[in-house]
Formats: structure tokens, sequence, C-alpha cells
């Protein structure tokens, strides 16, 4: 596949996996990079990346993927829109077999009947309560800035075309201000970010200027072999020169301006508002809303739906794991009682959560 | 779930609506939330039925051949 296949070139990639280990005697100490996306989760995992760098130069999963940082009490209130009378309740398929308080899943309610369906694109959910009238169609709508334009420009076709039998409801969450958290807590030791490339094709280099700021390395990056052994070289550079900013390595999708069409499209359907991340709790701002425009479309508005005591599974890990302050098989579950097929947390379940990753490539 | 793929234009409807080729496998994009003009031919990255950049062809060509001159000149 043209802009795929030459980025996994094994001459190039020997060479810049050379470049690391002779750049990366430079620094002064060992450094920690983490990326800040389930893509980039699964790339480093899938091509073993981890294993083609040099001791001083350690990389960490950061709250990356969509599906892993939705908090339960969002995932118990997607369950309980999915039972709602009448109700077709439509999910990307990432969400499908996220357990929710007491275990059970959206793919369980499937097989107990409820009316779910998985669609490929917001359009396609749309569609859907345009064939089927008699139904409220509802989407889960999920994902970083990459995702939540495509939802905003689902919501106002669906305005355009007059559909009242269609709503959404959104755990959509932006990434900026969890990179804030992520490097005020002393906890967390991260010396720089790969950036995520596709959230970044909407964001632009202008939403990270807190992370050099803060005296840290940020490279927005692609997501095959070449991009992620470059991304790395360029934030070890950084970090040797002691010059912090915001470089782009995945130049041939994301300008420096980001897509501000699709930032427009976004900021006329969705307000921010505070959201609860999985792992890292309230964060402000960090949560998209309907604003009053659109506020008729707001899935959590139209159904009265109960209060509910959610709570994790205690002996679930993926709350340290998220901020990258374990590491998957560091978990007791890992392997043992939580794998792909049985999943106790968000990060196993989804293709692009850490302990996934570490499962299937490891 | 920020999974995108890079695919090329072989259609264009007055929807707004592309055919695009990725890989072998034909899929719809809507192309409203583009911010520049595409035209049959061009390669944009899609994500979740919408394409959501150009890409850029001569900066891809660029960033190749310095990685290869890097690498074949071991200039690191």
């Amino acid at each position: 596949m043209k802009f795929i296949d030459e980025y996994r070139d094994p001459t190039i990639a020997r060479g810049l996996v050379s470049a690391i280990k002779r750049r990366s005697e430079r620094l002064k100490s060992g450094i920690t990079i983490m990326e800040v996306c389930g893509t980039h989760t699964h790339s480093i995992n899938r091509f073993g990346i981890k294993d083609l760098l040099p001791d001083n130069v350690r990389l960490i999963s950061g709250p990356g993927c969509p599906v892993c940082v939705t908090s339960i009490e969002d995932i118990d209130r997607a369950l309980l829109l999915a039972k709602e009378k009448d109700v077709i309740f439509t999910t990307f398929g990432d969400m499908m077999r996220v357990p929710g308080t007491g275990g059970a899943s959206l793919e369980m309610m499937r097989s107990d009947g409820a009316n779910i369906a998985v669609v490929s694109s917001p359009l396609n959910a749309v569609a859907l309560a345009e064939e089927k009238l008699e139904a409220e169609v509802v989407l889960l709508g999920i994902g970083f800035e990459t995702t939540s334009p495509t939802v905003a420009a689902a919501v106002m076709s669906a305005r355009k075309k007059g559909i009242k039998n269609f709503s959404v409801f959104s755990v959509h969450k932006v990434i900026p201000p969890a990179v804030k958290i992520l490097l005020d807590d002393p906890k967390i030791n991260v010396d720089g970010f790969l950036c995520p490339g596709h959230v970044s094709i909407i964001l632009g280099t202008g939403a990270y200027s807190i992370i050099p700021e803060k005296g840290r390395a940020a490279v927005i990056t692609g997501f095959e072999p070449l991009d992620i052994l470059e991304g790395i070289l360029m934030t070890i550079d950084q970090m040797a020169e002691e010059r912090f900013e915001v470089e782009i390595q995945y130049k041939r999708a994301v300008k420096e301006e980001g897509n501000p069409s699709a930032r427009a499209a976004m900021d006329s359907v969705f307000d921010r508002a505070g959201a609860v991340w999985r792992g890292l709790g309230e964060i402000p701002e960090s949560g998209l809303v309907f604003n009053s425009e659109y506020k008729s479309f707001d899935a959590l508005k139209r159904f009265d739906l109960p209060a509910i005591d959610s709570k994790e599974d205690e002996r679930c890990s993926c709350g340290e794991i998220l901020k990258g302050l374990m590491s998957p098989d560091q978990c007791p579950l890992f392997r043992s009682v939580c794998t792909p097929k049985n999943p106790v947390g968000p990060c196993m379940v989804s293709s692009e959560g850490a302990c996934s990753a570490f499962y299937k490539y490891r | 779930m920020c999974i995108a793929f890079p695919g090329k234009i072989i259609s264009i409807d007055k929807d707004n609506y592309a055919v695009i080729d990725i890989s072998g496998v034909r899929r719809d994009a809507c192309l409203d939330l583009l911010g520049e003009e595409v035209n049959v031919g061009d390669y944009v990255i899609c994500h979740v039925g919408f394409a959501i950049e150009k890409v850029d062809e001569e900066l891809a060509k660029e960033k190749l051949s310095f990685l290869q001159e890097l690498i074949d000149n071991e200039i690191y």
C-alpha cells in the first residue's frame, strides 16, 4: 500500500536503529518517552520496537486509547442506553467487549437480545436512523480529536436532513488537558512525548506548546516502523541538545496549523466540559458535550437514565497502566485471569490497549 | 481507535463524497472535513468514513530520500 509499505523498509529501519544507538550515547542519563496514542502502542508492540532500543531509552504507554480511558460510569451509562425500549444502540466495534460494573458488556447484552449494531462510520448510524423511523438510534460517540469532528459532521448532517430519531452519547475527550495532567504529576517522569499522528492532523502543533514549556521533548509521529524510529531519534536529539520544541515527524499528513475545517466542525457542535478519565480522574475541559444549539441530539437528555452505583473491578491495574506507572506484565491479573478472551479491564479489550498489545506481541 | 489509512481518490460525486481505493478495497468517504480542494488521483487520510487530510506527496518523497541519504552516508 502506498505511503505504508515504503515506511517499513528494513534497510532504512536498521540504519535508524544504528542512528538511535549512536545518538543516544550523547544523553546524560536514561530517558523515558511516552506515546499518547493507542495506534502507536499497537505499532510499537507489533513491530517489536522496544527490543531495538538501547538500554538508556525506555518507551512507556500513556492514556492514548479512547476505549481504555472511558470511565466505568460511562460504560455503565452506555449499557443502560442500549437497554432502553425501541433503541438501536450503535457503536464502533472496540467498545463491544468492555466490561461495565459487574462484568456485563454490550456484546453480552446483544446475545441477550438487545438491539446493538457495530458501525464503521458515524454516518452509518445516521443512515440507520433514516431507514428505521420507528426506532431511536443512539450512537456512542467515542474518540479523541481524530474522531470527534466526524461525529460532529454526522450530527450536522442529521440536523440538515431533519432526522429526529438520532442521538449521540458523547464520551469524546480531548488530548491536551490530559497531557497537562501527566506533565504536572510528579510521580510520572516522562522526558519526551511521541504525540499522536492522527489527532495532530486535526490539532496541529499549537496544542502541545505546554510540553516544551515544561522542558520536555515533543515529536508528532506517524505509525509505521520508520516513522516511530525517526520520532524516537528526533526526541533523543531534542533531549541531548536540550532544545525543546514541538516537531513534526509525520509531515506527509500533519500540517503546523492542523485541519481548521475539522476543528470548526467539532467546535460548532460541542463545548468543552470536565470529564472523568479512567486512571486520571476528572480533568477540567477535557470532555466534549453538546452545545446549546445541538443539545437536542444529546442522548443523555433524551433518555432518563437511573442513578448507577458504578464500580471498577478492584483487582484491575488499568488506571496505573494508563499513567505509565506500571507495565502490563506487572499486573497480577495479566495473562492469568485477564486475557483478550476474558478481559477484566479495558486495556485488555481494545486492540490498542497496552495490555492487549503486550499480550499479543510479547 | 484513531486508526486511519491513506487511500487514492477514484471519483468524487456532487454531494462531496469520494470513492477511495485503500489497498485495493473501495470505500466511500465524505470530503466535508477537508480544508482544501482535492481531486481524483490525490491521496487522502481516511478515518471512519471521512477524509481528514490530504497526503502531501512531495513531503513524503522528500522524507524518504532524506532517510535514505542519512542511512547511505551514515550521517548519524
